[in-house]
């Protein structure tokens, strides 16, 4: 094959992908801001900002696994799951401290079982956690029903939903940042930052230079699943209901938020900064137009077309700056 | 048709045709003639051209500058579609068919015959293909699966395949590099039968009596200039491969003897089932060992077994006198071990990622301070390892895949050198690079030698091996078939050890 | 095709186990009542899992089938149950256009986009169910607001066996000889067997991967009919989460999740042992939430058993000719 990448294409055209979409989110914040009632208040502000816990806790090691050239699509059946199981334990009278590390644990350990089935047996991640996607929902209902646990101490949901910064940002929204910051550094900063865009472009030649690709891939898949579990507990105590069904359909903002974010579905490209733009822009505009009385439901047209347009607009965008070339 | 000239036009001729790729000029006046029933082969070193000449007649490049011609008339290949339509079919190393479908359907895709209704034939279908297969000789069963046929059986397949199509001009490129002797000789005589028909055949091949065994005429090509083309009979295989290198080949191979100090590498009875078997061979410092073979003769994956890219069944590697743990490349890199490998765009380079980024691969660790990579840091280190090997290239920050071919090889060798390695194993270290950054990774090579490394080349060209090695290892399906000492080995021994006829060598 | 035989008769003995299982511990679930509950139970699936197949065939995949088999379930009830003079072939050819337009939607931008299917059917699967659900508006279609001869449909019966049996026999049966005897059934195989290969033979794979989700969306239409006419309850939630029994039932029935090779007749036998499931868990008094476990643990049985008899495979293949083993 001939067709090289021409010089440093790629990188413009994500720093360019990230300002526009960062513009986009600014323009976005502006009209609803003029245009929707309730949307330009301190107390919406801090809703919207909690919203984006739990999809912007996920993404950031979805965010990693994508790079890599992988995928997680059970992250919310892994919330789920760690949520039902949370709430049985707290039934069963285990003390509350305890029940939150189980919940993580138990997320690092379906982790766990996503990368084995990747990393040990050479499945392809798409297959895979559509499997898991099924099963750790269906495990959640096994283990919870069709029931929900309430009582968790106000203590608990107050401090999570509570505020920091003297009342200007929620304070899971601070922690959030700041894992963010922590995940941006990772990914563009330090040595396994680097071995992840080198697996995602050329797995091959990352083994070849002495990169462990398999087991650098089955920590992600753990770590995935440690934070999925982790937004479980935020989830639970947030709402202050375990249930078998909550998370469910996150899978799908997160990998909206992701590939919104400029993150190549094909791997080996995106950046960081990019994805926390694809969470709070794809936040923002649920939320704007809940304020404007689309029904909950209907969202899922925004969700679903956003995640169509990021895959689609890239494609657009070097089509039209390229004449088409053949692909073998 | 009635044709006004006595004797045939020639199948297809190539007029002075160029092609080049931004600013590497792959092809550049270079002329060819088919002739039907004949035989014309293709010499050239790696990088001379002949697979873009290939992928010319093949329809996948259109040529910047120069004329085709099919028959006497000027054509114009769009696409594969239309060089098949021209009846031009080309045969690769290896073949890509589809795995999951029967041989039948291989051979008939989109083609099968039809009966009623439009449906598929399979009784007819199976019928076509048995006597398809028939003309070229061989009996396989039509409703097997191309998955698991040997790559010599996918070859004919593919052969058939072409033959169905109604192909009068076969294009082989490197049709026996991964054959067996045996394997080879069918094909041989497959190739004859096709001439015997008349067909016009273009045969590349770096096996000379293969050439002199099958070719009425050889076209020499250098460099992607033509050198020459003359009948078979009045040339020999010397004169071919003076034409081939163009130049003394002494400067092309500047080998300085040293004196080999303590064993580094020691390899003993390495096996992997299906692959290679009981190979055992040790290097000194200062010593290069070459290891020779044809293609799959197991060679690359003996060293990528050491290196621990690959795993093995049985025996041992020890880097100075310590064990190796099997099966892991940062192991080995922390043992000493290096390894340039044989697929550099697929293996040695991640091409999408910038200069810096890849010299940067081997070494994220070493690099980062505080455990945080700077760009700054990776750009100062590739800056330097750049131009320590005189590499060309617009910019550290420019991907690795815009740089030329002897270029990238240099980045590879950079990535490598920059771990300081005690053991360096080069896997085809000069594959498909111009004749200019081949003499400088020979000399770079003598150096390195010469400083006290141990350094283990897996070669197909043999003047490369013959003119580098203190020792060469010969591999011949899997199995070690004769080590000889490098300045008395002759083409003749090495190739009778390769393929499996180790007359009289110890 | 002849290699395919063992992998079906495997689903089917397997199938045959659980029958004979559970008919031992309850006799019941052999009456004729159990028996034609579970063949109309599994004549949808049967239908959405043909259709399936032919898209994984070619190396894709239709995630957004379930939310087809809802908009044209809600479309054909609402036709029905606002027009009640509409004649039911042509209701019925209005929930399938329904499916059509889908499929023809998911193909366009699959093939012309050159984006992963996986990507665009899961933005798909959201983006129309929340059409359903903006189309519904909260509504819910019921038995009695539904024409009589078409709520019978879904309890008729030719010699004892019900007619949606019958119907899904006839497309998987249809689906099954294009497949097999059609050069561009078997195209479908070439594609997704070695894309590279295709190409080179000039096998038009954009138009035959359109003609894949055409057919798949079609096909998911046709059983949102069959749902409308079997459940006579019509709301926007019509065959939420169906997309990954269909997934299971296809890949379980042997269908190589990565293309080019599996039948049909493989993946119906797969859908019939899914629902058996079902029904053997709800005979044997096991707790119903079981079964969303067991779709996901199939899945990943079934592609672990898939790679370990490939590994098998192409190890015997080394062993017996040595000298072909080139790794790279």
């Amino acid at each position: 094959m001939p067709a090289e990448p021409p010089s440093g294409r790629g990188a413009a055209v994500l720093r360019r992908w990230d300002s526009a979409l960062i513009a986009t989110l600014l323009l976005v914040t502006l009209a609803a801001a003029l245009a929707v009632d309730g949307f330009a208040t301190g107390r919406n502000a801090q809703f919207l900002l909690l919203d984006a816990v739990a999809i912007g806790l996920v993404a950031l090691p979805v965010t990693l696994i994508v790079v890599t050239g992988e995928i997680d699509l059970s992250v919310a059946s892994t919330l789920g799951l760690c949520s039902a199981v949370m709430g049985q334990l707290w039934v069963s009278g285990w003390p509350l401290e305890l029940v939150v590390l189980t919940a993580v644990a138990l997320g690092a350990l379906l982790g766990a079982v996503n990368g084995l089935f990747v990393t040990g047996f050479g499945l392809p991640a798409l297959a895979v956690t559509i499997g898991t996607l099924a099963a750790y929902r269906g495990l959640a209902f096994v283990v919870l029903g069709d029931r929900a646990v309430a009582d968790f101490p106000r203590a608990w949901t107050d401090a999570v939903g509570g505020t920091a910064l003297a009342g200007a940002v929620p304070a899971a929204m601070l922690v959030t940042a700041v894992a963010a910051a922590g995940c941006a550094v990772l990914l563009h900063a330090t040595p396994l930052g680097r071995s992840l865009f080198a697996i995602g472009n050329n797995a091959e030649a990352a083994r070849f230079s002495g990169i462990a690709v398999a087991r650098t891939k089955f920590w992600l898949f753990v770590s995935c699943g440690a934070v999925s579990g982790l937004a479980g507990v935020f989830w639970t105590l947030r709402y202050a209901s375990a249930r078998a069904d909550n998370g469910q359909g996150l899978e799908l903002a997160v990998v909206a938020a992701v590939l919104l974010g400029g993150v190549s579905i094909f791997g080996g490209r995106g950046t960081l900064a990019g994805v926390c733009a694809g969470v709070l822009l794809l936040v923002t505009l649920r939320n704007a137009l809940q304020l404007a009385d689309v029904p909950a439901d209907t969202l899922d047209i925004v969700t679903g077309s956003l995640l169509i347009l990021s895959v689609l607009a890239p494609r657009a965008l070097t089509a039209l700056r390229r004449t088409p070339t053949t692909r073998t | 048709m009635p044709d006004p000239t006595a004797a045939p036009p020639p199948a297809l001729r190539l007029h002075r045709v160029a092609k080049s790729f931004g600013a590497v000029t792959a092809v550049s006046d270079v002329s060819l003639t088919l002739h039907p029933g004949r035989v014309h082969a293709l010499a050239g070193e790696n990088g001379a051209g002949k697979s873009t000449l290939v992928r010319m007649l093949a329809g996948v490049h259109r040529p910047d500058r120069g004329t085709l011609e099919l028959d006497g008339h000027p054509t114009v290949l769009r696409d594969p579609a239309a060089a098949r339509a021209a009846g031009i079919a080309v045969i690769h190393q290896e073949p890509t068919l589809f795995p999951d479908l029967s041989i039948a359907e291989n051979l008939y895709l989109s083609r099968q015959p039809t009966g009623r209704l439009g449906r598929i034939d399979r009784r007819a279908l199976r019928a076509a293909t048995t006597a398809q297969l028939a003309r070229l000789g061989v009996t396989l069963d039509p409703d097997r699966p191309a998955r698991g046929l040997s790559i010599a059986d996918q070859q004919l397949v593919e052969i058939a395949r072409a033959l169905s199509l109604d192909a009068r001009i076969f294009v082989m490129d490197e049709p026996t590099a991964a054959l067996s002797g045996t394997e080879a000789a069918r094909l041989a005589a497959v190739v004859r039968g096709l001439c015997d028909r008349g067909a016009a055949v273009l045969f590349i091949s770096h096996r000379f009596e293969e050439i002199f065994g099958l070719a009425h005429d050889i076209t020499v090509l250098r460099d992607g200039r033509h050198v020459s083309t003359d009948p078979a009979d009045r040339l020999t295989p010397d004169t071919v491969v003076r034409r081939m290198v163009g130049r003394d080949v002494g400067a092309l191979y500047p080998k300085t003897p040293t004196t080999p100090g303590d064993t580094v590498l020691e390899v003993t009875g390495l096996t992997r089932h299906g692959a290679f078997h009981d190979i055992s061979f040790s290097v000194r410092r200062g010593e290069i060992l070459a290891l020779a073979g044809l293609v799959g003769a197991g060679r690359s994956e003996v060293v990528r077994a050491v290196f621990g890219v690959d795993r093995y069944d049985a025996g041992t590697v020890t880097v100075a006198g310590r064990p190796l743990p099997a099966g892991s490349p940062a192991a080995a890199m922390a043992a000493g071990l290096a390894l340039v490998p044989e697929d550099r765009r697929q293996q040695g380079l991640v091409l999408q990622l910038s200069v810096e980024r890849n010299t940067a691969l081997t070494r994220l660790r070493r690099l980062a301070r505080h455990g945080l990579l700077t760009t700054r840091r990776e750009r100062a280190d590739a800056l330097h390892w750049t131009e320590r090997l005189r590499v060309r290239h617009g910019g550290t920050h420019t991907p690795a895949g815009t740089l030329s071919g002897g270029n990238q090889q240099k980045i590879v060798l950079a990535k490598w050198l920059a771990t300081e390695p005690a053991v360096l194993i080069l896997d085809e270290p000069t594959r498909g690079i111009d004749i200019g950054t081949k003499a400088e990774v020979h000399r770079m090579m003598s150096e390195l030698a010469a400083r006290g490394l141990a350094i283990v080349m897996v070669s197909s060209e043999l003047p490369e091996v013959l003119g580098m090695a203190d020792r060469i290892l010969v591999l011949h399906e899997g199995r070690a078939t004769a080590t000889l000492p490098g300045p008395g080995a002759t083409a003749e021994t090495v190739m009778a050890a390769a393929t499996g006829h180790p007359g009289g060598a110890a | 095709m002849t290699r395919a035989h063992p992998r079906e008769l495997g689903v089917l003995a397997a199938l045959l186990l659980l029958i004979a299982g559970t008919a031992a511990a309850n006799p019941r679930f052999l009456s004729a009542q159990s028996v034609r509950d579970l063949l109309l139970s599994a004549a949808i699936l049967t239908v959405l899992a043909a259709g399936q197949t032919v898209v994984v065939l070619t190396r894709n995949i239709d995630l957004s089938v379930g939310s087809v088999l809802g908009l044209a379930a809600f479309g054909t009830a609402d036709l029905l149950a606002t027009h009640p003079g509409t004649p039911l072939p042509l209701a019925a050819l209005a929930g399938i256009t329904i499916g059509a337009l889908c499929g023809a939607l998911n193909g366009a931008l699959i093939s012309y986009g050159g984006v992963p299917a996986l990507v665009i059917t899961l933005g798909t699967l959201y983006v129309l169910r929340g059409a359903a659900h903006s189309w519904a508006a909260g509504r819910q279609i019921n038995a009695a607001d539904l024409p009589r001869p078409f709520l019978d449909l879904g309890t008729a019966t030719v010699l004892g066996i019900p007619l949606l049996a019958l119907l899904a026999t006839a497309v998987v049966l249809a689906v099954a000889l294009w497949l097999h005897s059609y050069r561009s059934g078997r195209e479908l195989y070439a594609i997704g067997s070695e894309p590279a290969a295709a190409a080179r033979a000039g096998v038009p794979a954009g138009r035959r991967i359109r003609t894949a989700f055409l057919l798949s969306g079609s096909l998911a239409g046709l059983a949102g009919v069959l749902y409308a006419a079997r459940y006579g309850t019509v709301d926007a939630t019509a065959g939420q989460g169906m997309e990954l029994q269909v997934v299971a039932a296809v890949v379980v029935g042997g269908v190589a999740i990565f293309g080019g090779s599996g039948s049909v007749t493989g993946a119906a036998l797969g859908a019939l042992l899914l629902t058996c499931i079902g029904s053997s868990l709800a005979v044997l008094r096991v707790d119903p939430f079981w079964q969303q476990a067991v779709v996901g643990a199939l899945i990943l049985a079934a592609i672990g058993l898939d790679r370990l008899l490939t590994t098998r495979l192409a190890a015997r293949a080394a062993r017996t000719a040595p000298e072909v083993s080139r790794a790279g």
